[in-house]
């Protein structure tokens, strides 16, 4: 059926919480064609680099006649400056509004005339694109990719730029403004990170800052991070490896190098007190987020911080759904997730009140199962069931060649090898209770942390404030 | 290892063109698509009448099963509304000699993700897991499909549980604007303009002995369909299978209701006041067509058209022509009785009545004009071509064949398909959209801040102004 709700560019600007939550699992994402037992984890592939630094990495699945191409810059909100956040996401909207030799729209029309569909997305590290379609519809993809890649600043206007601001500031009224919640994150981002660090505002940016941005820089951030060599191409599908190979010489041979540039990390944050804040919103009911700093993507601790947000609060098995929805029904519901990124990351929870119940309620019951699994750790079926459900899930992320080309593009950036699959399903094998109970300890029970209420206007009495916990 | 072969033959034998001289003022011509390989259904039936469906696909060691009951919406009783979706979330909170924690943590110890649900015509116990696990994971959906236990204890929870997710509503106009369009359209009468979940009063009258004598007139074999989908054959589906269902008893099964919708009202618009809201959520439409008109094909393009793509006119102008909106959209719903058209968009509150203009312009350029020809054949290039992709996952091909066994479609649908999409022409998009859309009859259903948007919506006179709440009802 295609009557569904058309494609909507850029479906996941914003890492928030239900997504975050698919990303974390989603990093066991594998795929090889043929059977595959849980014991041989590989994505077969071959890779590339052109003279200009475009890096390119190709796994043919012959298994459907259909292939996917999934293009990172190696941009993301961290490499926006106060003042112009938002930005890497605005200007992903404008790679979707023609390029020299392709009219505004003809990139949408010749794709969906092949049929073929295209997005892209952008997060705090990277961006990508990414068309997908029969197998027949590569040289296509290619030449519209390459055509942005090379050509994209004779086609933008401001009258572009304009449209594009106007879709964008719509995206954020409809996930932020007009959500429930959702001021939430942006309000802890500003007490987890000081300001100026890459992490210390979302994606979407800031309705103000949407509307500073101009056309000149358009022109800056293309010219110093859409090039070649700072992207990477994942090519994955019913093709030959030979053919795709050609395709992407062909097209992309004589986009001209980008200069170098260098980026500079900032120190680890931590909080060494915890922060209260209080958020009056149109909601019916209060929900307390708490939010610890951790580690960054791929660090030793991040796999056991992963199985711990799930044995905490992921699913209808973990200790505080028990607790809180089931046994003392005083919750609606709770989540954990862990948010591991390229510089830093975060743990995040958060739970709703049922009607008639407060938030330092649910916060004594976090704090409790917080001390208890740091105190005495869990136990080995638990770590064993999130392992077999991490098990499962890597097997679902083989299914699509969106998902491994996206896959391969995402190991080779942040681990720095795109075949790391087996080594990623392993890292999540390793972690024995002891390493849960240690990362409880180390990260939740004995750090500071942001704990932010948000309740009905008028209803601050509702919120968790210092002391009324234990 | 052929791809390993591969890159060492590239590596020494193929020098990199660079700088080659490149003609980008055209598109590369393609290849011939590739031929469309639909995974065949092969069907068996239980000697309790029970039917299953098995489509295999080796690809991925995981394996898809659903269980489908004709125990929806349909079925609410007058007075209890929402109470198949209930029973459906009943499912797994005990069963056999398993507590509800118990279903939680085995399921997830193995695994699998096991789903209990019911739309408007069917209910569904739905299981994905990986190969090897399947054998136990389907003892736990045997339990949770056929033994039941529906504790006190569970049922007040989830009651509880329900009556905090109703209150939620409030929070969500996206959520209230579908719910108050099928009331105002389908009217009081029509199951299909309940709301699927309830409402306060019956919500909070929810009771076991009503869910359990729901359960056993309506979950019967005869009727129900097993859909498999995965790493299996059909012979070991039958075996395991037949294990777990086959003793499942028959029983009488009331005939499926029949039910009139309303005869269409002239156009009004029915605001639903969100104080504060920062857009307006349009749902804009009237009742439809079944499933199973032979006008489908040509509905499907139509809307293609119209709102079902990202180049489709409504997304194109409200969107990347005015950046009024993140998306517009239209579809029609394919049920047993006539689902609803609908187009929609979430849109910013100052451009409430801008937007307006737009939706109503695009609906009737649709009807009042014949479609260009290049855009009859991107929009059936994009349907034909990109079906290949909707079989790719196990979930996806089970979602394909879902459709067809829900809406009584033969299983070999897909064998013409192509054929049957290429047919439609320019006069066919025309003669559905203006038998199949009818902005004279529009109900315009917005949920947004009427002391922003009321006076700007009178002012476009586009029909007269009902209030309503969230449930589509008359506000006094």
């Amino acid at each position: 059926m295609r009557t569904a709700t058309p494609t909507a560019r850029a479906a996941r600007p914003t890492r928030r919480a239900a997504f975050t939550l698919a990303l974390a699992l989603a990093v066991l994402g594998v795929g090889v064609p043929g059977r595959l037992g849980a014991q041989s984890v590989r994505v077969p592939y071959t890779t590339f680099t052109l003279p200009n630094g475009l890096k390119v990495i190709v796994h043919e699945d012959r298994s459907v006649p259909v292939v996917a191409v999934n293009t990172w810059f190696h941009v993301g909100s961290g490499d926006e400056h106060v003042g112009r956040t938002g930005f890497a996401h605005l200007f992903e909207h404008i790679m979707f509004m023609g390029s020299q030799h392709v009219p505004t729209g003809e990139f949408d029309k010749l794709l969906e005339a092949a049929g073929a569909d295209n997005n892209g997305s952008t997060t705090e590290d990277r961006t990508n694109y990414y068309e997908q379609g029969p197998s027949n519809a590569l040289p296509l993809m290619i030449y519209l990719d390459s055509d942005r890649m090379g050509f994209l600043l004779p086609e933008i206007t401001p009258e572009k730029v304009d449209l594009q601001r106007g879709v964008v500031q719509n995206e954020r009224r409809q996930r932020v403004d007009n959500q429930p919640y959702g001021l939430a994150e942006e309000n802890i981002l500003k007490l987890l990170y000081p300001e100026a660090h890459p992490y210390n505002w979302p994606v979407i940016g800031s309705m103000a800052d949407l509307a500073a941005a101009t056309i000149d820089d358009v022109r800056n951030f293309f010219r110093t991070y859409y090039a070649p060599n700072n992207a990477t191409i994942a090519i994955a599908g019913a093709i030959r490896p030979a053919d795709a190979r050609r395709l992407v010489e062909q097209w992309y041979g004589d986009i001209p190098r980008g200069p170098a540039f260098t980026r500079n990390t900032p120190p680890p944050v931590r909080l060494d007190h915890t922060a209260y804040r209080t958020l009056e919103d149109r909601v019916q009911l209060p929900r307390v987020y708490n939010a610890w700093h951790t580690v960054r993507l791929f660090h030793a601790d991040d796999a056991p911080l992963q199985v711990l947000a799930s044995i905490l609060a992921g699913g209808r098995s973990s200790r505080l759904y028990k607790r809180l929805v089931y046994q003392l029904q005083i919750a609606t519901q709770v989540a954990a997730y862990h948010d591991a990124l390229r510089m830093d990351g975060s743990f995040r929870l958060f739970a709703t009140a049922r009607p008639g119940h407060t938030l330092p309620e649910l916060q004594r019951v976090i704090d409790e199962e917080v001390r208890k699994l740091a105190a005495e750790g869990p136990t080995a079926r638990e770590v064993q069931r999130v392992q077999n459900q991490t098990e499962a899930q890597f097997l679902d992320n083989m299914e699509t060649d969106l998902g491994k080309a996206d896959q391969l593009n995402y190991y080779d950036y942040f681990a720095g090898n795109p075949d790391y699959f087996q080594q990623d399903l392993d890292r999540y094998r390793r972690v024995s209770p002891a390493d849960v109970q240690r990362v409880a300890r180390q990260y939740l029970a004995q750090a500071g942390r942001v704990v932010l209420s948000v309740v009905p206007q008028g209803k601050t009495e509702q919120a968790v404030t210092e002391g009324v916990t234990p | 290892m052929k791809a390993a072969t591969t890159l060492a033959v590239l590596a020494l034998g193929a020098p990199l063109a660079l700088h080659a001289q490149v003609n980008r003022t055209r598109p590369p011509a393609l290849g011939t698509p590739p031929a469309l390989v639909v995974p065949r259904a092969q069907v068996a039936t239980l000697p309790n009448g029970l039917q299953l469906v098995v489509v295999e696909m080796h690809k991925v060691p995981v394996v898809d099963v659903t269980l489908l009951v004709r125990a929806g919406s349909v079925r609410d009783p007058n007075d209890m509304p929402g109470l198949a979706t209930f029973t459906a979330a009943m499912l797994d909170q005990g069963a056999g000699r398993r507590s509800a924690p118990d279903i939680a943590d085995e399921t997830a110890y193995l695994g699998a993700q096991l789903f209990t649900r019911a739309s408007a015509e069917w209910a569904s116990v739905s299981l994905h897991v990986p190969k090897r696990q399947l054998a136990p994971a389907l003892d736990l959906m045997a339990d949770v499909a056929l033994r039941p236990t529906f504790p006190d204890s569970e049922v007040g929870r989830q009651r509880s549980q329900r009556l905090a997710n109703i209150l939620q509503l409030r929070d969500r106009p996206t959520a209230q604007a579908p719910i108050a369009f099928n009331a105002i359209v389908y009217g009081a009468l029509h199951p299909y303009g309940w709301p699927s979940d309830g409402n306060e009063a019956a919500a909070s009258a929810l009771a076991r002995d009503r869910v359990a004598d729901f359960y056993s007139t309506y979950y019967r074999p005869n009727g129900a369909r097993l859909l498999v989908v995965g790493d299996i054959t059909l012979a070991e589906a039958r075996r395991l299978l037949a294990a777990r269902f086959g003793a499942w008893q028959r029983g009488q099964v009331p005939p499926l209701p029949s039910a009139e919708a309303p005869a269409p009202g002239p156009r009004t618009i029915y605001l639903v006041d969100k104080p504060g809201a920062a857009q307006s959520v349009f749902r804009i439409g009237h009742v439809g067509v079944r499933r199973d008109t032979p006008d489908w094909q040509a509905l499907e393009v139509m809307n293609t058209i119209l709102g079902g793509s990202f180049t489709s006119r409504l997304n194109q102008n409200l969107r990347e022509t005015h950046g009024y909106t993140y998306g517009a959209s239209s579809a029609f719903v394919g049920r047993r009785l006539p689902g609803t058209f609908f187009a929609a968009a979430s849109v910013q509150t100052a451009k409430t009545d801008s937007a307006l203009v737009e939706f109503m312009r695009e609906l009737r350029r649709m009807r009042d004009s014949i479609v260009p020809g290049p855009e009859l054949a991107k929009a059936k290039s994009y349907i034909t071509l990109g079906l290949p992709g909707s079989f790719e996952t196990t979930s996806g091909t089970a979602a394909q064949f879902r459709d067809l066994i829900e809406n009584d479609l033969p299983l070999d649908y897909y064998r013409t398909y192509i054929t049957r999409i290429n047919a439609v022409t320019q006069a066919d998009v025309q003669r559905v959209a203006r038998r199949y859309v009818q902005p004279d009859h529009f109900a315009i259903v917005i949920v947004g801040d009427r002391s922003q948007i009321e006076a700007g919506l009178r002012a476009v006179n586009e029909g007269p102004i009902s209030l309503r709440d969230l449930w589509g009802q008359v506000v006094r």
